[in-house]
């Protein structure tokens, strides 16, 4: 009997097991990237940059080319590549830590500069690799080992929304939000993916995409749990949908 | 007839798989492969409709869903 795939894994990833804790999206925003990439047919056409933090695992897996960037420096160190090399497709890949915290200043410079490059953004409101410290994104009341029990915004302010504040900049083309916690927002995950994926591609400009993701180890949940935290908790506070959408999409 | 293919070893038993399923095609299984996770399976084959949202769902991209193409096959069964 001949058959056909309904789905296959991606031809960019690694058939070995990852070093990702169960659960985890940021393998989830792995296989999507993966995906978009194959069908792009641009696995062999792309520079990624990892950063510092569990997000530096995919290194271990993409079979991409790739550098791992100092901490928050991965936009700077994408933009150089990008520059050098105008005829590859470049990300940064980062999570919220890296991004929106030691790296915050080369993240709102890179936007603002418009730099043709694709940023994707694990947004899990925690420090994972480190052990559960808390981020820029953390949310009120989350716990976390830096900030206590719950994070208390009269001592250390609120939760920082990157893509609102990208989205005061002017240069930049793209910038969304989405989330991975069920079929229908991993779907809209990937179109987005694929929408600053082609961006870069046909013309380009800067393209930021937040992954609303989680961290179960560190939110001290189970995988399945995580999923409830991110639609009670997540997505109220982070609103999923595009931001900015060149006219042309 | 459909086919689904779990990667055993890349499985880390998260249950997304499980949970996600409309038709309780899956469970998670006794064995426990190297990483030390008891790894899905599947368990109500003849259930599946195809819909991949297990494969979509699957952080680790250890599902793979094929469908035969034989039409005649698949109604031959029914
Ligand atoms: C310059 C520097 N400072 C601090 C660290 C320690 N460190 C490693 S990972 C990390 C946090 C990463 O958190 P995040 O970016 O949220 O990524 P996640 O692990 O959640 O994917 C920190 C502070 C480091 N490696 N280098
Ligand atoms: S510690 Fe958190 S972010 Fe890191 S791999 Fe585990 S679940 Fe993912
Ligand atoms: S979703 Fe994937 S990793 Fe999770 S239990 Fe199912 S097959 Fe295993």
């Amino acid at each position: 009997m001949e058959f056909e795939y309904i789905y296959k894994k991606p031809s960019a990833l690694t058939s070995k097991a990852n070093s990702y804790c169960p659960g985890c999206m940021h393998s989830t925003a792995n296989k999507l990237i993966a995906e978009v990439l194959e069908e792009l047919d641009m696995v062999g056409k792309t520079i990624a940059v990892f950063p510092v933090g569990c997000a530096v695992l995919s290194a271990d897996y993409f079979l991409t080319d790739m550098t791992i960037a100092a901490h928050g420096r991965a936009p700077s160190v994408a933009c150089d590549i990008k520059r050098c090399r105008p005829d590859k497709l470049v990300f940064a890949y980062q999570g919220d830590g890296d991004l929106s915290s030691i790296g915050m200043c080369e993240t709102i410079h890179t936007a603002n500069r418009g730099e043709n490059i694709a940023v994707i953004f694990i947004n899990n409101a925690i420090f994972g690799m480190t052990g559960g410290q808390m981020a820029p994104t953390t949310l009120v009341g989350q716990a976390s080992t830096t900030g206590g029990k719950s994070r208390n915004p009269d001592d250390v302010g609120y939760p920082v929304k990157m893509c609102e504040l990208i989205n005061q900049f002017k240069a930049p083309k793209y910038i969304a939000r989405f989330a991975m916690d069920s079929v229908p927002h991993i779907r809209d995950a990937k179109k987005g993916i694929r929408k600053a994926f082609e961006l870069q591609l046909n013309g380009g400009g800067y393209s930021f995409v937040e992954l609303i993701s989680n961290c179960s180890t560190n939110w001290k949940t189970t995988p399945l749990q995580s999923l409830e935290f991110i639609r009670e908790k997540m997505i109220p506070y982070y609103p999923l949908g595009e931001f900015r959408v060149p006219e042309e999409m | 007839m459909i086919q689904i293919n779990i990667d055993f070893q890349k499985c880390k038993a998260c249950e997304y798989c499980v949970s996600i399923c409309p038709k309780h095609v899956l469970a998670l299984g006794e064995a426990v492969n190297a990483k030390g996770y008891h790894s899905a399976e599947v368990r109500f084959a003849e259930a599946c409709v195809g819909c991949a949202m297990c494969a979509i769902m699957c952080p680790e991209a250890a599902i793979e869903i094929l469908k035969s193409k034989d039409k005649l096959s698949e109604r031959s069964e029914q």
